[in-house]
């Protein structure tokens, strides 16, 4: 398959911006409950025509749930679900127009790879010429044209997970679904299979919606993220924003690597906000207007990477910490330095690795200063 | 450190083996007897195979006994399948535990009792007992075996499978047949020759429950060595012993030859990618 840029194509998608748009896929108030455990809690959701949709969580955080409503294998206790605007109550999962991909593969261990891929042609009662012919056409998409005959035991992992999308995409569905599709591969494989979904979703003009728990595998796929927990949706937006301004400090801890300091809140300033963290002894400024009245508890945020570190002092009176090195960690590409401030916080800052040399400049021990700008963080009042 | 066994496990073996199969092995010897008595040795021969080929009471008892053991089999591998599925998917339900308990009961029920209630049930609703009445005694008892065989081939079965096929657009049914089925099938199959098996040489049930024009091979011969042993009940049981070897044997094979195929593409498998 042709590679093509996914930036610009996709740099004006963003229908969940509009108001007129009409959603593809609509949850409203959905509740479902297993016994006395609540998976999914009065939830609502749109996600849009074209859209590839990650629910992100860990486990029992009630994607799953969510996902197999939509597939129709559980019903839900309250609330409904439109797809296309269609109320899919009551239909069973043998006439919804979603295919879905599991997690297990769930391949057929008794029908060659060709029957598999087959199997929901055949059961639309497309003629055998037809089918033949759809058939090859989706082996040659995940490149397993040479595999048609064999048995999915005899198969290694990554050609299994191949077939399992060939088979959801045979029917050309309008929604594919996706229970962590690349659970079982190896990095290497996952990172390449990553990028061909979202080529083929591009190419096809499909709806996708992804269960996962790899926060890295929602960032690089989806237009849009929704971070579950506890069967509720914290926060949903683009990867980007999720990222950089996460809603709650469940989010910013969920995702990435985050340093997080309680502060309250000094002056507030039209677009400047003022905080001191006590446990730090740190006057921080943000350039970011805060909900929230003079000597209210917030939470100041900021990632590793966006704090300097240096041996110089910095300069003007806020944001900058003074500290010790007390720990590196060498990840290759980057290495995270851990600064002990004051008693017994640690205040994480990475630093990528430009050049080869093994010596460090900073090492254990090293007074340092860290220091940030007054847009590089976000303050958090949930 | 020794290597081989010890002399108290070779012994151990050695008896609990004969203790096994020293009578089969004494009854397939004694068949091949030139005399007619029992006990004594005279030499070998295969005559009382070939007057086994004349003597038609007992071949009919045969014929009536792979029947009765053919039809009863099946039908209780169509129920004991159903049952086995209830009571693998259905989850908790009213009532579960009496009829997981109804189900497997037989299994622990004396012969003796089955085989009266049943004489008495057909006594009562006046049916004239015969071919269909042990047919219909011997499914009872034999579903239970086959529930069994079959649940505990349904406890790995990815229910994934059947979502799948769902979702692919086939209704339940049909996937029931085209995917479920399928998979299940080797359990399936080793019910219904369990069911075959234990329909075979069941004694005590189809004597409460047969009438005057069905007699299976097992009352048969229990009524001819009541009158004196012959060679000739030798004989017929040597075949028995025989038949049931060679499907044993030949299941085996055929199984352990598919294992090791499968695991061999696997390993094949792994090794290209």
């Amino acid at each position: 398959m042709a590679k093509k840029p996914i930036g610009p194509i996709r740099r004006d998608f963003a229908p969940w911006d509009d108001p007129q748009a009409r959603p593809y896929i609509e949850f409203r108030n959905v509740t479902k409950k297993f016994g006395d455990f609540t998976a999914v809690d009065n939830l609502s959701l749109k996600i849009y025509e074209r859209e590839f949709f990650a629910l992100l969580g860990g486990s029992g955080c009630g994607k799953t749930t969510m996902m197999r409503m939509l597939a129709g294998f559980e019903t839900p206790n309250a609330g409904e679900i439109f797809l296309d605007g269609q109320n899919l109550a009551g239909v069973p999962p043998h006439r919804r127009p979603v295919n879905m991909m599991f997690q297990s593969y769930a391949l057929f261990p008794h029908m060659s790879v060709e029957a598999n891929v087959a199997f929901g042609l055949k059961q639309e009662g497309m003629p055998k010429a037809e089918i033949a012919g759809r058939v090859e056409e989706m082996l040659s998409l995940v490149k397993l044209q040479d595999f048609a005959k064999r048995k999915p035991h005899q198969l290694s992992g990554g050609q299994r997970q191949r077939v399992a999308l060939a088979r959801s995409l045979a029917k050309k569905p309008k929604v594919l679904l996706l229970d962590e599709p690349l659970g079982a591969l190896d990095r290497k494989l996952r990172e390449e299979t990553q990028f061909e979904l979202t080529d083929l979703q591009q190419d096809l003009g499909m709806t996708f919606v992804i269960v996962t728990h790899d926060q890295e595998e929602a960032m690089t796929m989806a237009d849009r993220i929704a971070v579950m927990d506890k069967g509720r949706i914290v926060q949903i937006a683009t990867p980007s924003e999720i990222y950089e301004v996460p809603n709650s400090r469940f989010v910013a801890d969920f995702i990435g690597d985050i340093n997080l300091m309680e502060c309250k809140v000094t002056a507030r300033d039209g677009e400047m906000t003022k905080l001191h963290a006590p446990l730090f002894d740190c006057a921080i400024e943000v350039a970011q207007p805060v909900e929230a009245g003079i000597g209210d508890t917030v939470w100041f945020a900021i990632r590793p990477e966006k704090v300097r570190i240096s041996f110089d002092e910095p300069e003007g009176p806020a944001n900058r910490l003074s500290g010790e090195v007390w720990d590196i960690g060498y990840l290759g590409d980057v290495s995270i330095y851990h600064t002990h401030i004051a008693a017994e916080e640690t205040v994480r800052a990475t630093v990528a690795n430009r050049s080869r040399t093994v010596e460090r400049p900073m090492s254990w021990e090293d007074k340092v200063w860290l220091s940030w700008d007054r847009d590089a963080g976000v303050v958090l009042t949930q | 450190m020794r290597k081989g066994p010890s002399w108290f496990n070779v012994t151990s073996l050695v008896l609990g083996f004969a203790f096994l199969y020293l009578p089969i092995v004494l009854l397939v010897i004694y068949s091949f007897n030139e005399s007619r008595l029992v006990t004594v040795w005279g030499g070998f021969s295969t005559k009382w195979y070939v007057e086994l080929l004349s003597n038609q009471q007992l071949l009919d008892a045969a014929w009536v006994t792979v029947r009765v053991a053919f039809f009863s089999a099946t039908l209780a591998t169509v129920l004991g399948t159903l049952a086995a599925i209830v009571l693998a998917r259905s989850g908790r339900f009213a009532g579960r535990t009496l009829f997981s308990g109804m189900v497997y009961a037989p299994l622990v029920m004396p012969e003796v009792i089955l085989g009266l209630s049943l004489l008495l049930l057909f006594v009562a609703i006046d049916q004239a007992r015969g071919f269909w009445t042990i047919m219909i005694a011997h499914t009872t008892f034999a579903m239970c075996y086959v529930a069994v065989v079959v649940q505990s081939r349904l406890a790995g079965f990815d229910r994934a499978l059947e979502e799948a096929a769902q979702d692919l657009g086939c209704p339940p049914l049909r996937t029931f047949f085209s995917v479920t089925l399928p998979i299940i099938l080797p359990g399936v199959i080793a019910g219904w020759m369990l069911a075959f098996t234990l329909s075979l040489d069941d004694l005590v049930i189809a004597s409460f429950t047969t009438g005057p024009e069905a007699t299976t091979l097992p009352m048969k011969i229990y009524s001819q060595v009541r009158l004196g042993v012959t060679p000739e009940i030798n004989a017929v049981c040597t075949i028995l012993v025989g038949l049931v070897t060679v499907i044993v044997i030949t299941a085996s094979i055929v199984t352990k030859r598919q294992e090791v195929l499968k695991e061999r593409d696997m390993r094949l498998a792994e090794a290209q990618a």
